[in-house]
């Protein structure tokens, strides 16, 4: 069964779809860290969606669906914001971070190193960004 | 989230009461960023009620890491969740901040 949920470009809206995540998994009596991840890796895109992509417009819409089927956890968000390219993503250097004092780009590490499979498509105005992640 | 300081003449603790996200973590950053938390000689931050941590919360402990060493300020974290505990771990962060079980050992660094 697929869950959907449309939330504002607010960051106040964070809790609310990391709430519905979790109603999502609970039935399916993940492991904590496992459950946590999941939540984590959604709340990293949605905030890059929410921040980046629509600069914090509560007139914007995120369109998110989830669904947990064949022993897999599957997300997609989709939004007609600017679209992220991967291909200009570089894996960052914690202490490098660290001696900058840099505040964020750590958030799409946790992503890729979380989830099994992370995908962004862009058709005409629309960005999909779909996470996936076998489950026990 | 709830930010509870308790300083004594060479300590401040700060405890964490809730989930660190893109939206909440801006009010750490600002009691971080309050010149006279370089006046103390070590920082512990209570992670007992820290229920959730994003990026937005891992990068403000990161930004203020160096800020803290080079005033001689020690931070350390302590009574951290096993699920926040790993999400420091996933980016090998628990090998460049000093995060131990309990406050008495947090008190002994």
């Amino acid at each position: 069964m697929q869950h959907t949920i449309r939330v504002s470009c607010s960051r106040s809206n964070l809790k609310t779809v990391r709430d519905f995540v979790a109603g999502v998994l609970q039935e399916h009596q993940l492991s904590d860290i496992l459950q946590n991840q999941i939540i984590l890796a959604v709340d990293e895109i949605v905030a890059n969606l929410i921040i980046h992509s629509n600069q914090e417009d509560e007139h914007k819409h995120l369109d998110i669906r989830v669904e947990i089927a064949d022993h897999e956890f599957r997300f997609e968000a989709e939004d007609d914001g600017q679209s992220f390219s991967p291909t200009e993503y570089r894996d960052p250097d914690l202490q490098e971070h660290i001696r900058i004092g840099k505040k964020g780009g750590v958030g799409i590490a946790l992503v890729n190193r979380i989830m099994d499979h992370v995908e962004y498509t862009t058709i005409g105005t629309r960005n999909f960004c779909r996470l996936s992640k076998r489950l026990p | 989230m709830k930010i509870v300081p308790h300083a004594t003449t060479d300590t401040l603790t700060l405890a964490l009461d809730g989930e660190l996200d893109a939206s909440s973590s801006v009010s750490l950053d600002t009691e971080l960023t309050k010149p006279d938390v370089l006046d103390y000689r070590k920082v512990m931050i209570d992670c007992q009620r820290l229920n959730y941590i994003s990026s937005a919360g891992l990068g403000v402990f990161i930004s203020h890491l160096q800020r803290f060493q080079d005033a001689g300020v020690k931070l350390v974290f302590f009574n951290m969740q096993d699920k926040v505990h790993n999400v420091f771990e996933i980016l090998g962060l628990d090998s460049l901040m000093t995060i131990v079980p309990t406050q008495q050992e947090a008190t002994a660094v």
